[in-house]
């Protein structure tokens, strides 16, 4: 790695002592030893393991759930459904009033994805919690599945989340976010092309080394300390508070260093479950995702559908963009709603363009859930918006860097959200790029600057 | 059929912290009775390498060397409150609220080193090495060391400082969508060469060339690590990944690292890291959030390079050999 010193030295002070030093990691000697200690290295007396028994169907009815082989398990301690969840329906965005509870703990009358959890088996060895959750059993009514996000939108598609009423998250502003901002119609009249591509994206594991759990041990004070890798404490302490219905000072989350998140760990899944199993047996317990769970039970990245219909003029200026931007939550929202309405935040990328109209909606299919990844709302519409850079660019014949300057965004600039840029630095990344990658554009892009025209 | 080159380009920018703000963290900072600082929080450090930042910037703050500093972190018993660390937002939101406690503690600090040495705070600094100098007369000192000493067991003061640090929420307006996002936007400038064969459809990623500014690299190394771990990533989101291959055929999903398609060593690109810094407005130091929009320039880029060599728009991702050889057939003359 490099640093260019060269850039911003006009308005950055290099006068500082302990920032800018490449100093050791103090957590590192640990990593490299094996001594630092995750949350699964607590291993008590007595501990139970947690094993879920999943929906084999992607949406059904569940007629009956029979319990009573798998209760004569050797080893099982207790088994627990919906009815044994204080408040089993919930959403973890109620934190910061964006609703409604769509979600339950365990599964209650309906499975909406394959994979659901609806019971949980409480066992002395994660064997025989495996061999009993293999015993239960549910009979299931299979109901008409919906997979794909224009399917779900249409009219008479199965409805996936009664707790919405329709398969897309209603916002404030209706059935999508949007932004509005100049004339987009105006402008793609005027334009001299009008290209309208789209783009799509398959879901996204984050395979971080460590997956998704929890050790919860009771205490003698009444309360319950929970040994988790979650990557947001209060926030997990908070919504299983309201889950279980338990005051938040009988819990007491303690994390550590975990073994990485991406995302992935800002869910609520594994937590209150274990918690509740907890305070129901008087014991220990520990719920850890196998690398199976973790791959195809958690949250993935969504899968995502852009749509960019974009105005362009023979010189290089783009002159209106339209995005429709479509994240595939799955069956329940957790943090989808956000990260749509992210992408409208984001759109129409560090370019100003005067003519802007964007959409993004966040639709519901019988999918996974899906939810926070690295990037999220925003990785996949870069990749929209950028390969539709390149496209325009040679739609007009144009070098697509020396394209990308024309457009790019400078500090004074309003973007389609009403902001003014503040702080711009795309113009010095992409003339250092064309140094570094001995790209050559015109002299005049290589002279320009991010900050406001004329200052 | 041969193995055709080619590049590609992509720019881009990424928002600091949760979107619309209303993402609060808090810090805690007190001195031990020898001088040592601790920092309280309830952030979790995710192998990024949060606490060794969080000691830095105490210990810029304060003015003492950072091993001075030891950070107890992610314990809802003894931590404020910290929204989390997702979104960018760790170094950015808990940095300024530890910032904010340190300057606290230090001025507390500073005070009793005045009345020590009988001068006024205001004359008084500190040379980063665990002393404290009146200014212009720095053989007039007192360590850190002695001032702790004498603030616990003589004075009477609690060194010790409070850190909250929150962007006011943002609410979209329902119509234009007018809105605040987010304070601070790192930016990046990706340019990726790749080989293709486009007889079997495989893409080699030859080189990547990363350009990012991201305000002030608070520690470079640790930002390299996370800068070059983001690039893979990239590339592995671009060519290879995803949960649901044949989906909503779920038979093919991976169900681990053997079935589960990601880049391996010999896979990974030349990787070049270049960092630009212009200080964010509202950042501690002026640090911007890199750690989510270094994984994102490389996938357009890398769609980009795959046109450039075989003229065909793989527009779906992951830009699998399956797909690029579809889409050379169909372009294909018959």
């Amino acid at each position: 790695m490099e640093l260019r010193k060269n850039y911003f030295a006009d308005v950055r002070k290099d006068d500082l002592h302990e920032i800018g030093q490449p100093r050791a990691r103090s957590d590192s000697p640990g990593h490299v030893t094996g001594k630092t200690a995750f949350f699964a290295d607590r291993n008590f007396p007595g501990m139970l393991h947690l094993k879920m028994v999943r929906s084999p169907h992607h949406h059904a009815r569940i007629r009956s759930i029979d319990t009573s082989e798998a209760e004569k398990h050797p080893g099982v301690v207790k088994i627990l459904t919906a009815r044994d969840v204080p408040h089993n329906v919930y959403t973890i965005l109620i934190l910061i009033q964006i609703g409604p509870e769509d979600e339950t703990v365990l599964a209650d009358g309906k499975v909406r994805w394959k994979g659901e959890a609806v019971v949980a088996v409480l066992a002395e060895t994660e064997r025989a919690a495996q061999e009993a959750a293999a015993k239960v059993k549910i009979d299931y009514e299979v109901l008409p599945a919906v997979f794909d996000m224009e399917e779900a939108l249409k009219p008479g598609a199965p409805l996936v989340n009664e707790y919405h009423g329709q398969n897309y998250y209603l916002y404030d502003s209706g059935e999508c976010r949007k932004v509005r901002f100049g004339d987009v119609e105006a402008g793609f009249a005027g334009a001299d092309y009008v290209l309208e591509q789209s783009y799509q994206s398959s879901p996204i594991e984050h395979a971080p080394t460590e997956t998704t759990g929890c050790v919860v041990a009771p205490e003698g004070n009444d309360r319950f300390t929970c040994y988790t890798n979650t990557q947001a404490m209060f926030f997990t302490l908070d919504n299983a508070s309201i889950i279980l219905q338990m005051p938040g000072n009988k819990l007491h989350f303690v994390g550590g260093t975990v073994g990485g998140g991406f995302g992935g760990k800002v869910d609520v899944i594994v937590e209150p479950i274990a918690i509740l199993g907890a305070k129901l047996t008087g014991r220990p317990v520990s719920f850890i995702y196998s690398r199976e769970e973790e791959m195809q039970i958690s949250s993935p990245r969504a899968a995502e559908k852009v749509v960019i219909k974009d105005g362009v003029m023979k010189d290089g200026r783009i002159v209106a963009r339209k995005v429709t931007g479509y994240t595939d939550a799955g069956a329940y929202s957790r943090h989808s709603p956000y990260g749509a309405q992210k992408g409208a935040g984001h759109y129409p990328g560090p370019y100003t363009i005067p003519n802007v109209w964007i959409d993004t909606y966040c639709v519901y299919t019988n999918r996974t859930p899906s939810s926070a990844m690295r990037g999220f709302g925003v990785t996949i519409g870069d990749f929209a918006l950028e390969v539709q850079m390149d496209k325009l660019a040679r739609l007009i014949g144009m070098d697509p860097l020396e394209f990308r300057f024309i457009n790019a965004y400078r500090d004074g600039d309003m973007k389609a959200h009403r902001q003014p840029t503040e702080g711009a630095a795309l113009i010095e990344c992409m003339q250092e790029a064309s140094r570094a990658a001995n790209w050559p554009v015109a002299e005049k892009y290589m002279t320009m600057s991010s900050y406001a025209k004329g200052a | 059929m041969a193995i055709r080159r080619g590049r590609g380009v992509a720019a881009i920018n990424y928002p600091t912290g949760m979107n619309l703000g209303g993402d609060p963290t808090q810090a805690l900072v007190h001195s031990t009775p020898t001088g040592n600082f601790m920092v309280t929080l309830s952030s979790v450090d995710l192998g990024q390498g949060m606490k060794q930042i969080m000691a830095q910037i105490c210990a810029e703050t304060i003015g003492v060397p950072t091993d001075r500093v030891v950070v107890d972190t992610a314990d809802t018993d003894t931590g404020p409150h910290c929204m989390g660390t997702f979104a960018s937002r760790g170094t950015h939101r808990a940095g300024n609220a530890v910032i904010q406690a340190a300057r606290e503690a230090r001025q507390v600090m500073l005070e009793v080193a005045a009345e020590e040495l009988e001068v006024n705070a205001s004359d008084l600094e500190t040379d980063g090495q665990g002393n404290i100098l009146v200014k212009g007369a720095p053989q007039r000192s007192i360590s850190v060391f002695d001032v702790a000493l004498s603030a616990h067991f003589k004075r009477g003061r609690s060194i010790s400082g409070r850190g909250m640090f929150l962007i006011p929420r943002s609410y979209p307006e329902k119509e234009t969508g007018a809105m605040k996002p987010s304070t601070c936007y790192a930016h990046a400038c990706t340019v990726a060469e790749v080989e293709v064969d486009d007889e079997t459809g495989e893409v080699t990623v030859l080189t990547v060339k990363n350009i990012f500014e991201i305000g002030r690299a608070l520690n470079p190394k640790m930002v390299e690590q996370q800068l070059v771990g983001g690039s893979w990533m990239g590339i592995s989101h671009a060519l290879y990944e995803t949960t649901e291959p044949y989906y909503p055929n779920r038979d093919h999903g991976g169900t681990d690292f053997n079935q589960y398609l990601m880049p391996g060593p010999g896979d990974l690109a030349e990787t070049e890291i270049i960092v630009l810094e212009r200080p964010s407005a509202d950042g501690p130091y002026g640090a911007k959030g890199p750690g989510e929009m270094c994984a994102n320039p490389q996938i357009p880029a890398v769609a980009n390079a795959v046109f450039d060599a075989v003229g065909v728009r793989i527009d779906t991702l992951p830009i699998t050999p399956e797909r690029i050889l579809r889409a050379l057939k169909a372009q294909a003359p018959n």
